[in-house]
């Protein structure tokens, strides 16, 4: 048996091919298939790619976003409607990863990477599943990242959100020992709308503190209904490891990853620098 | 498995070979094309010494299948030079010293040029931001970034 790379033109056909070969792969960007095929991980099966121009297609002048799985950290890079979102796709590689990765590929990328994931996950964002020749369903990034150990997830076409109202309500930042790139010790986004001073409908999600991205529940919890002050800051940074279970890897140890969360959480809420 | 035919511009020129199916840019160009270039690394992405642009833009030839190169336009660094004369980067890495043991170069010239299509005029930090997915073991970074910055005067100086 060998590799082989099949063309699908639609998504509708990728996803009936995907269907039908569990041995069958997207090659999306191919920024970590490929690294499974030059290191002999992934000898024997199909690689899918994928030509439909919808699959990249990205729809960002309205208030709902619509991000092609095939739009690449570049893509977003390059438009001016996301600008919110540019720190996180600037946090993703070198410049020729960024050429190369995309979202889709992004939301499957094991811990310590993902960072994009994670800024989706505060963002409340919508993933397009399309399982099979039927249309695509939405499913919350949340059941889809917990469903995606168990794999056979099908095709992600898109990822939809809410644009935030406000960009200054965004907020994201990578943690990294090597400056300007460097794997995640951990990522943060938060999405914090507010109606008269107040934060309304709080979220909050963290990268590399689990085995996927997760929400911080606590700190949600500790935010909504507060002004962002240097008490709710301070509750926050209280409830910051709630739900976690970060791992010891080549980047850092569990116990570095639990002491320094809070501090990194308390700076990103109280806008300061690093 | 049958091979597949791959054809693509390479610096210009129209190159044709025949791929096994997930063979990767990098091996396309070295043991099918003798392009040694590009040169061969970790396999990983992690280390940018085979970093070749593709229609322009800067991609890991080792992580780019080479079948998905068909009919694009592939340039490596065998292509900077004019004939006998060096293009301005590489003229300004020999003059500020920006390489020791050279193997790193090939990757660092290609992240720079992209840079320099881009954005003539980049700042420090810019340039540390362009070469981010390079590695180099040998020169401590300083001298390739004061190459690409003196490139980029010269650049600008010769076009004002
Ligand atoms: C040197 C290096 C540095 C990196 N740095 C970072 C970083 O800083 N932050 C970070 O988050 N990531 C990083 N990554 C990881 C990776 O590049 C990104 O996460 C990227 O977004 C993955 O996208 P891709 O399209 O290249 O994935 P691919 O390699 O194409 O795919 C990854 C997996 O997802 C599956 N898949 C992809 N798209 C779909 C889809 N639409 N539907 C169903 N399955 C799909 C593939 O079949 C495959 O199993 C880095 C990788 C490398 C090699
Ligand atoms: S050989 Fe391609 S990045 Fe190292
Ligand atoms: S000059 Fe030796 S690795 Fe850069």
């Amino acid at each position: 048996m060998a590799l082989d790379v099949r063309v699908a033109t639609s998504m509708a056909e990728a996803a009936g091919i995907l269907a039908a070969d569990q041995r069958t792969r997207l090659l999306s960007g191919g920024t970590l298939v490929m690294r499974d095929v030059n290191e002999g991980r992934f000898l024997d099966g199909t690689l899918l790619r994928l030509t439909d121009p919808a699959y990249r297609q990205i729809n960002a002048s309205g208030a709902r976003v619509e991000l092609g799985a095939g739009a690449t950290m570049a893509m977003v890079l390059a438009n001016r409607d996301l600008a919110f979102l540019h720190p996180v796709a600037r946090a993703v590689g070198g410049p020729a990863i960024r050429q190369m990765a995309t979202i889709g590929g992004n939301l499957f990328a094991e811990t310590p990477y993902g960072d994009f994931a994670v800024a989706l996950l505060a963002l409340d964002a919508q993933v397009m599943v399309q399982s099979g020749y039927g249309s695509a369903r939405a499913i919350a990034i949340e059941e889809f990242l917990n469903a995606r150990e168990r794999g056979g997830a099908g095709l992600v076409t898109a990822v939809q959100f809410a644009k935030p109202q406000n960009a200054a309500d965004f907020r994201f930042r990578k943690i990294s020992r090597v400056k300007p790139k460097g794997i995640s010790v951990m990522s943060i986004a938060a999405h914090l709308p507010n109606s008269g001073s107040r934060i309304t409908q709080a979220r909050v999600a963290y990268g590399a503190m689990a085995p996927t991205p997760v929400r911080a529940r606590g700190v949600e919890r500790a935010l909504e209904g507060k002004p962002l002050d240097a008490a709710s800051v301070q509750a926050a940074k209280a409830a910051a490891l709630e739900g976690t279970r970060p791992a010891t890897d080549a980047i850092a140890t569990e116990w570095y990853r639990r002491e320094v969360m809070p501090v990194h959480l308390g700076r990103l809420l109280a806008g300061e620098g690093r | 498995m049958a091979k597949s035919p791959v054809q693509f511009r390479l610096n210009g020129s129209d190159r044709a070979t025949f791929v096994d199916p997930g063979d990767n840019l990098l091996t396309t160009l070295r043991r099918g094309l003798n392009e040694f270039g590009p040169k061969y690394g970790c396999g990983q992405g992690a280390c940018g010494v085979c970093t070749v642009l593709i229609d322009g833009e800067p991609h890991l030839s080792c992580l780019t299948l080479a079948v998905a190169c068909e009919g694009r336009h592939v340039e490596t660094v065998s292509g900077m030079a004019d004939g006998p004369n060096l293009h301005p980067l590489q003229t300004a890495f020999m003059d500020n010293f920006a390489a020791q043991c050279g193997f790193c170069t090939p990757g660092m010239l290609m992240a720079a040029r992209a840079l320099l299509e881009r954005n003539p005029n980049p700042t420090r930090e810019d340039v540390i931001e362009a070469i981010a997915g390079n590695i180099c073991r040998c020169t401590g970074y300083e001298p390739i970034i004061a190459a690409i910055l003196a490139a980029a005067g010269n650049r600008s100086q010769r076009q004002a």
